[in-house]
């Protein structure tokens, strides 16, 4: 089974869903009467316009020139020494401008938002990155950014809110609930509930009403088109375990989906064990979609608390949802101080600073990998570069953890 | 399973009066759990003829600032939605006060939407807001509260088509809920530019068993009338209400403010 370059995609059977916007008993559009005309009208925008091949080759030529794509995807030997096991990729979203997968569905998204004439564009951040991709793209393409953060997230990613002002940007603190990404989402939402008629709202993640959790999949899919292409083109052969961290889901739905039909290739999605959806979560609806949820015996949301910002939610994409379903995909929770253990691994093993919420991944990716053959071919997704993180892993460095203090 | 008609012999009664009706909001555990149903009767001797209550959840995207305090005080002192129901028991046992619940989806959802509106029904609940459950999502709650014989009430907005209106008008029972203007929950200090025309385009759609209430930002008892006057059948009023509630207001000063918001109805 020798492949080589062009590649075609492959084909994806449950590409065709969602079904009126579901995935199986999963997604929907559980919001506010005043947006569905909104979400009505970005479904037929999308479908319209994203097609369209001047929309497609000026979203290729911005992610090439502008966002340094085609990110390479790195033969890790010392890691894949390390962990005596599987021979270990990275695929490096972390080297996208402004280090971080999250410009990809930014520039998408904020290119349909030019499209449908939508000049003033809202946006929910967690971790910094989302906030970050949006002012960019916003300022690239002339749109007005406002970007809705957590005042916790603020503090604990500051570095990331000053860039987001130097971009352009003016961010919004949210000091309601527990002042992290999903008061961010909720409030977002009540701006757009506001301000519908001229306003784009640009979510995320995976997450949230349809269509968004399509679109956003589908703006994100070029990391595992991308790892596609280029394993066959290396290894001629396909991965035989993918690896992503899941706070939304974002960039693990873009490494999984184009392989959801390689039957063969397993997806291993790593959520934070306080903001595990789908490993300690049951069906609820949050943010407009039916999905895992953290919830209590009558349906409030429980807070959550990981390290990385990025994971930090108590619900997940309804995709993931689906996939978990039917065994599609696998997802384990991993611990803050397993995520930095993960960090200081590829720090010192790669001369890679991973964000905190890639490090999840690293951490699971490296377990697996040590239990299976040396021909097996396992592919991390490093989702962001760790340079947000700093203070934060300094701050863990010098506290006692709670085994320590013991 | 008879069909409670106390909703639509409220709306009768009010119209035979020449007025239209008062819909005053409470969330459930204000100010504090033991009071909410003297609060409730304050509201329901001022004027009040059908009651709003509220269910608090942790992320309610349709509030605004105040009715989202609102849910994290109910919430801090662990009202759910069986606290509601336990208060409309209460209520049941002396009032025929037409009582709404208004919840967010997901408590539904947790607790199974037939269990819920079996519990609504038999603790003498009359119908369900649910703000976050537009038509798309909502076949399977329309049977429940169908056999269980509550109002599905579903909201109209200035973004609302012509033709989705008279969808709407299929899926919904006792009234429409006109949204005056865009945004969240909230006071206002006049009648949204947005409001008289979307209640003169929606009104000829009307089948005849569905009256027609309007709330979002209403505060006033001159913003009342100006709603009534182009013939609403009702005026929901809810922020304001937890606004004077959240400041510290007696029942009877709320019973006061009630009276002169009941008083724009009549005209």
């Amino acid at each position: 089974m020798v492949a080589k370059a062009p590649i075609k995609q492959s084909p994806t059977k449950l590409s065709e869903l969602p079904q009126e916007g579901h995935w199986g008993e999963f997604g929907g559009q559980f919001v506010p009467e005043i947006l569905l005309p909104a979400l009505k009208e970005l479904g037929r925008a999308y479908r319209e316009i994203s097609v369209r091949f001047d929309f497609q080759s000026e979203l290729k030529a911005l992610r090439a020139d502008y966002g340094g794509r085609p990110t390479p995807l790195y033969f890790a030997k010392r890691l894949t020494e390390y962990a005596g096991g599987a021979r270990i990729f990275l695929k490096r979203e972390d080297l996208v401008h402004g280090g971080a997968h999250s410009l990809n569905n930014a520039l998408g998204q904020a290119l349909l938002a030019r499209a449908m004439g939508k000049r003033r564009v809202i946006a929910e951040t967690g971790a910094g990155q989302h906030g970050v991709a949006t002012a960019m793209a916003c300022a690239v393409l002339g749109l007005s950014a406002e970007i809705y953060m957590g005042a916790r997230d603020i503090e604990r990613q500051r570095m990331n809110v000053q860039r987001m002002k130097l971009l352009g940007a003016t961010v919004h603190p949210v000091t309601s609930g527990s002042q992290t990404l999903k008061d961010a989402i909720s409030e977002a939402l009540r701006d757009w509930v506001t301000n519908v008629p001229t306003t784009y709202y640009l979510i995320g993640s995976v997450v949230g009403p349809h269509p968004y959790p399509m679109i956003v999949r589908d703006f994100q899919r070029v990391i595992g088109d991308e790892i596609k292409g280029q394993l066959l083109r290396r290894e001629q052969r396909l991965p035989d375990l993918l690896v992503a961290c899941v706070g939304g889901g974002s960039n693990a739905l873009g490494t999984f989906f184009p392989f959801v039909n390689d039957e063969k290739v397993q997806f291993l999605g790593a959520e934070a064990t306080g903001a595990a959806s789908l490993s300690h979560g049951s069906v609820g609806v949050l943010h407009g979609a039916k999905t895992f949820v953290l919830q209590d015996e009558h349906g409030a949301i429980r807070e959550t608390h990981s390290v990385a910002a990025g994971l930090d939610y108590p619900a997940v994409g309804p995709e993931h949802a689906l996939y978990k379903k039917l065994g599609r995909g696998e997802y384990v929770p991993v611990s803050d101080a397993e995520a930095l253990e993960g960090f200081r691994l590829l720090a010192r093993l790669e001369g890679i600073l991973p964000a905190l919420e890639a490090a999840h991944a690293v951490y699971a990716g490296v377990q697996r990998a040590k239990r299976m053959k040396r021909d097996a071919l396992v592919v991390i997704t490093l989702s962001g570069r760790g340079d947000k993180d700093l203070e934060t892993v300094l701050d863990y460095d010098t506290q006692p953890t709670s085994e320590q203090a013991l | 399973m008879i069909l409670s008609q106390r909703l639509n012999r409220r709306f009768e009664e009010v119209r035979s009066r020449g007025e239209a009706a008062l819909i005053g909001y409470i969330m459930t555990g204000e100010p504090q759990l033991e009071r909410t149903l003297e609060y409730i009767r304050a509201m329901e001797a001022g004027g009040i003829d059908v009651l709003e209550l509220g269910v608090p959840f942790t992320d309610p995207v349709a509030d605004g600032p105040i009715l989202q305090a609102a849910h994290a005080r109910a919430l801090r002192q662990s009202a759910t939605v069986h606290t509601a129901l336990q208060t409309v028991r209460e209520l049941r046992k002396g009032s025929e006060l037409p009582v709404l619940l208004m919840t967010y989806y997901n408590p539904v959802f947790k607790l199974g939407e037939e269990s819920f509106a079996r519990r609504c029904s038999e603790a003498g609940v009359d119908g369900v807001i649910i703000p976050d459950l537009p038509i798309e999502e909502a076949a399977s709650w329309v049977n429940q509260a169908r056999k269980y014989g509550l109002a599905r009430i579903f909201f109209v907005t200035p973004e609302t088509d012509t033709e989705r209106v008279k969808k709407i008008c299929e899926y919904a029972s006792g009234f429409l809920y006109l949204v005056s203007r865009y945004g969240t929950t909230g006071m206002n200090e006049t009648v949204a530019p947005t409001a008289i025309p979307l209640i003169e385009r929606v009104r000829p759609l009307l089948p005849e068993d569905l009256r027609l209430a309007v709330g979002f930002g209403f505060s006033t008892r001159a913003q009342i009338e100006t709603v009534v006057r182009a013939k609403v059948d009702g005026v929901i009023v809810g922020s304001a209400l937890a606004a004077r509630i959240a400041a510290g207001a007696s029942p009877e000063a709320l019973a006061d403010y009630v009276r002169e918001l009941k008083a724009g109805t009549r005209l």
